[in-house]
């Protein structure tokens, strides 16, 4: 018996999801929107590994797994926000190519 | 297979599905694509939404509510508040070169266009869908398996929230010689 919508779908949601996230890592050059690209690819992850989850027989792991993904997630975000908050006071930008006095 | 032949096959749930996933799809769009970032935070928030739509279609209902609480209600704030601290409302895009833009576009394409090879070409084994339980998501079983057989990883979390919370604090404290916001 097939699942009312296929594993595949969710998948490819998850992939296009992830290759924009990518994407916005390459193209913003601020600090908070590399960070947004961050956010993008870890939820695409989450929506992964919650299709997968179907296959386990207890159908938990994978919920389990996405949930501890959001806590490291929270608490990453967390410290990186304060991380751009000192950037910023010190350097007076938060440009990430404007921030390159470690290449001297 | 032909529109029509698709439209009498669509059942309610397969219906939204795709409309979320549009949907999904359109607002990360508009995250890479606005130039105002507290524009691409707000599109961010609506893709969470989206997402915690697809949560509930794979029977992970809790983890739905906690996407859009933890997500879109906690971190989401922290990334608007902190935007508006810095107040980089404007963003200087002219000087930013369209190679740039072009190789963004071409990494991520080739990356998706790999991922949808990958998928098509792999099998996926069937799934049981006769031991289907609707209560699988819920508040219950998720705490039973997470506070028996997830004990050490719950503990650690708690340490690493501690850890963080100090380290942000830590960092974000206003040096003498700072000036007050």
């Amino acid at each position: 018996m097939q699942p009312i919508v296929p594993i595949h779908y969710f998948l490819i949601v998850a992939a296009a999801l992830f290759s924009i996230g990518l994407a916005v890592m390459i193209t913003k050059r601020n600090a908070i929107a590399v960070l947004i690209g961050v956010e993008l690819i870890l939820n695409a992850v989450n929506l992964n590994l919650v299709a997968f989850s179907q296959y386990d027989p207890l159908r938990l792991e994978g919920q389990l797994f996405a949930l501890f993904v959001m806590v490291v997630a929270a608490a990453e975000s967390a410290v990186a926000l304060a991380i751009i908050l000192k950037v910023y006071r010190h350097y007076q930008t938060t440009d990430l190519d404007k921030i390159s006095s470690m290449k001297k | 297979m032909d529109f029509s032949g698709f439209l009498n096959n669509l059942t309610p749930a397969t219906g939204f599905f795709y409309f979320l996933s549009f949907l999904t799809i359109l607002t990360g769009l508009m995250v890479v694509l606005s130039k105002n970032p507290i524009h691409s935070v707000l599109y961010l928030i609506a893709t969470f939404f989206c997402l915690s739509g697809h949560y509930v279609l794979l029977n992970a209902q809790f983890l739905a509510a906690v996407n859009i609480i933890v997500y879109a209600g906690a971190i989401m704030v922290l990334f608007l508040f902190v935007i508006m601290f810095l107040n980089l409302k404007q963003e200087d895009e002219e000087s930013k070169t369209n190679l740039t833009k072009i190789a963004a576009m071409v990494t991520g394409g080739t990356l998706f266009l790999i991922f949808v090879a990958v998928f098509r070409k792999t099998q996926f084994g069937a799934f049981n869908a006769y031991s289907f339980d609707s209560q699988v998501g819920m508040v219950e079983s998720l705490g039973e398996v997470l506070y028996k057989d997830y004990l050490l990883p719950f503990e650690l979390a708690s340490i690493l929230f501690l850890v963080a919370m100090i380290g942000a604090v830590m960092l974000g404290r206003r040096e003498a010689g700072d000036r007050h916001f």
